[in-house]
């Protein structure tokens, strides 16, 4: 029987606009992009230029420090822009579908991390510490794969699972030839693919957001040290791997939900990584308001539009109203019933299992640290959350070592950040931290 | 559109950068912010969506909080002055208006003064108003004896302002708690205004023809002058109550009591916090009995004098205080400790709540090294 892990901290929002378990098939649109941003840590170097045709698994991009890993198309078709911003940095390259999906075909046979390399799957890895792109150079001590998301709003993995049970053990197979696998399972899931998962260490969590969160994980089971690498996984992407070992193609499909209030019939969709949103979101959005659209959910996805594209880890697509012409008076005395706190200075607590509908304002002006132990409450790491993030403020590179800030990602903080009176960036600070920590230990 | 919010959104334009007015952008900044929610919505790269809990609810929940006691504060003030003069004490309305008019301009001077420089320093540092000082602000009329001089009132508050907080970098970075530092300000400068039998606790005078003009003879102490030279009180039932002289809105245990519920109901103060003080406090009230002629019991300690207050609104400022969780219990106990041994065993100073709090703001960074540095061994244990 696998060990279960308790965990108490942390915090469960109850929105509204879950997904119900249907999933909707999607007309292929034109376009697609891969988007260099979603890769954190990439120098992305293009080896296509705009016109050429390409295949599915063929690679778009590479990064320049280590050439091997590559960032490959998810359709094929012709490259149709090469889109660069500010000081010609690559902002994504998109490639016009042709509907054929023709797919370059790879040797299974040979060793695993070529093929992972070759096939660009590989870049879907992270490694902590830093929770960049991993580097193929490095020996890690575990990879650990998490198999539920739980933060509001998101996909449930377990349906996404349904029918590719079989490719996700042959990728925790092939994972285990890499590094011993550890597998994070929910408390409430039951597929026996997951709990009984073969070639792998299964551990059972039970506790609110963010348990799913695969740093929480590690933080449990086997804490990073100074000087040891971990890579991380999600359970979609050891699909990846299985389909490709099973056809020797890349086949880059997501079963992504499509949930927020602001979306009609909140459900799950078939697509591809890097499909333009504008034919997933068409006729199923709330007409009139001014929206926010997140490829990724409300707590740690990324804002873009209507016609962006589905980001490379992204698991899901949250649509909120924006709230930028809310004028909502007095709001520091109003009791404000239908507004949701985990402070009892707001009446949420009344409302038993209401669903909230959120939007993106920050409800605040942001201030210095004023309440203490807030970002502990909701953060289940044996970390000091405030004191890690005054560290990485003040640019104490030896503090943040010594608080633990190898541990950690920027998704780690985003409870604490929702939860923040003094209403600070904690994301973007770990993010910005962890980026100064890794050119300084370069 | 809402009429207020187009309104300011005409003022908008002229306090801008440029603005003919942009030496009030603070000023319009900080009365907008509190009109509407901000609408301003979270960038790309952090949490989408927010808790509604900000720093403008908190601060006015603990404002809330005080409420009770200085309301009650107020009246014991008419009712102080009436006992004094001999006068009826029947007629509480009126006991009431003496107090609001005796305590009021306190208040006024304490927010105008404080507010004023929070203001020049947001626009000066091109910053919100924070709001820290909307607490500390009420919290000083309520903390100082109510024949306090208006003009030594302002320089203490300017005094602590400028130097207890804003060159420490405002609201969330200070080291002591602003309220005690006016307050510590005027007792060391001015102490013939703020202890002692110079009848610095009850008021003398008329206001606008109410209350009692106190003969000159008069004399008055609080429970704790009268423990300083060994006299045992009179009546402990009265310091629950309040209706004992004392700082303005310190007196009644009762009323301290109403905002402390508030406070732990809504979690704004911690617990921790607040039920250690009282345990510190009532250990050392314990072990102090009859020890250099103190005729206190153990718990009377904490219903006379500033302890219950200080205790409910001060020690858990959560700037000052400690931050972390066992860092907690340790900083509450030993204010309560402390507290207890000066007043018993320091003939100076009859009250040892004020200084008990600041010593352990200075305190409180050192409780929370050795729990951070717990953390921090065990992770440098681990990776050998």
């Amino acid at each position: 029987m696998a060990k279960v892990i308790k965990l108490r901290k942390g915090l469960d929002v109850n929105l509204k606009g879950k997904p119900s378990e249907e999933t909707i098939s999607v007309k292929c649109p034109g376009e697609y992009a891969l988007i260099p941003d979603d890769f954190c840590g990439v120098k992305p170097k293009v080896v296509v230029k705009e016109g050429n045709a390409v295949k599915v698994g063929d690679a778009l991009y590479v990064d320049k420090l280590h050439p091997e890993v590559k960032f490959v198309s998810p359709v094929s078709g012709t490259v149709s822009l090469v889109e660069r911003g500010d000081r010609r940095k690559l902002l994504s390259v998109r490639v016009k579908a042709d509907g054929k999906q023709e797919a370059r075909s790879f040797d299974t046979k040979g060793d695993i991390k070529a093929l992972l390399l070759e096939s660009g799957l590989f870049a879907f890895f992270r490694s902590r510490p830093y929770d960049v792109v991993a580097n193929p150079e490095d020996k890690p001590k575990a990879i650990f794969v998490t198999a539920f998301n739980s933060m509001p709003l998101s996909q449930n993995f377990e349906y996404a699972l349904k029918g590719e049970e079989a490719e996700f053990q042959a990728g925790i197979t092939a994972l285990s030839k890499l590094a011993p696998v550890h597998l994070g399972v929910s408390k409430k899931q039951t597929n026996k693919a997951l709990t009984d998962a073969k070639d792998c260490t299964v551990t059972i969590y039970d506790g609110p957001a963010p348990a799913g969160n695969v740093g929480v994980q590690i933080n449990h089971i086997s804490p990073i040290n100074k000087g040891e690498v971990v890579w991380t996984l999600s359970g979609e992407e050891v699909i990846f791997i299985g389909r490709l070992l099973k056809t020797g193609k890349v086949d880059l499909t997501r079963t992504i939900a499509l949930a927020g209030s602001e979306v009609k019939k909140p459900c799950y969709a078939k697509v591809l990584v890097g499909q333009q949103l504008t034919t997933l979101l068409e006729g199923n959005l709330n007409e009139g308001e001014n929206l926010r659209i997140i490829s990724g959910n409300v707590m740690t996805g990324v804002k873009t539009s209507k016609d962006g594209f589905l980001g490379a880890h992204a698991t899901e697509v949250n649509v909120i109203p924006e709230g930028d012409n809310a004028d909502e008076m007095l709001g520091w005395i109003m009791p404000r019933f239908g507004t949701f706190s985990t402070s009892r200075s707001y009446f949420s607590w009344l409302m038993g299992k209401k669903e909230f509908k959120f939007d993106a304002r920050i409800k605040g002006g942001e201030r210095h640290m004023i309440m203490s132990g807030e970002y502990d409450k909701v953060f289940p790491m044996d970390i000091y959350a405030g004191y890690l993030i005054k560290a990485i403020i003040t640019g104490d590179i030896d503090r943040q070592e010594a608080l633990g800030i190898y541990e950690v990602a920027p998704e780690d903080f985003a409870i604490a950040e929702f939860v923040d009176s003094s209403k600070l960036e904690l994301q973007r600070i770990v993010r910005e931290g962890l980026d100064i920590l890794r050119k300084e230990n370069a | 559109m809402n009429p207020i919010k187009k309104l300011f959104d005409n003022i908008r334009p002229h306090v801008e950068e440029g603005g003919k007015f942009h030496a009030f952008r603070s000023l319009v900044d900080g009365f907008e912010t509190f009109a509407f929610v901000p609408n301003t919505t979270s960038r790309v790269g952090s949490v989408n969506i927010h808790d509604a809990i900000d720093s403008k609810r908190i601060m006015s929940f603990v404002v809330i909080a005080l409420i009770p006691a200085l309301l009650f504060g107020m009246y014991n003030v008419g009712y102080q002055n009436a006992v004094a003069a001999g006068g009826d004490t029947s007629d509480i309305c009126a006991l009431f208006l003496y107090g609001l008019l005796a305590v009021l301009p306190k208040l006024a001077v304490s927010y105008i003064v404080g507010l004023g420089i929070e203001f020049v320093v947001a626009q000066w540092k091109n910053e919100e108003i924070q709001e820290g000082f909307l607490v500390s602000g009420i919290i000083i009329p309520m903390i100082v004896p109510v024949n306090t001089p208006l003009w030594a009132l302002a320089l203490a508050v300017a005094f602590s302002v400028v130097f207890a907080k804003e060159i420490f970098g405002g609201t969330g970075m200070n080291i002591f708690n602003v309220a005690l530092i006016t307050r510590a300000f005027l007792f060391f400068s001015y102490p013939s205004k703020m202890t002692g039998d110079d009848s610095v606790w009850v008021a003398q005078e008329q206001i606008c023809g109410l209350g009692y003009n106190v003969p000159d003879t008069f004399t008055a102490a609080t429970p704790l002058g009268d423990a300083a030279v060994g006299t045992a009180m009179a009546d402990p039932m009265a310091a629950i109550y309040g209706l004992i002289p004392g700082s303005i809105g310190e007196t009644s245990v009762i009323a301290i009591a109403l905002g402390a519920i508030l406070l732990l109901w809504t979690g704004v103060a911690s617990w921790k916090i607040m039920v250690s003080v009282f345990a510190g406090g009532a250990l050392m009230g314990y072990l102090l009995q009859g020890v250099a002629g103190n005729p206190l019991e153990w718990w009377h300690q904490l219903v006379v004098g500033g302890f219950a207050f200080g205790a409910v609104f001060m020690a858990t400022d959560p700037v000052t205080s400690a931050r972390t969780e066992c860092g907690k219990w340790v900083y509450g106990f030993l204010i309560g400790v402390v507290a207890v041994l000066v007043r018993v065993l320091n003939p100076g100073y009859p009250e040892g709540m004020m200084l008990a709090i600041l010593l352990m703001n200075l305190f409180a960074p050192l409780i929370d090294y050795c729990v951070v540095q717990r953390n921090i061994n065990k992770r440098a244990k681990r990776a050998k």
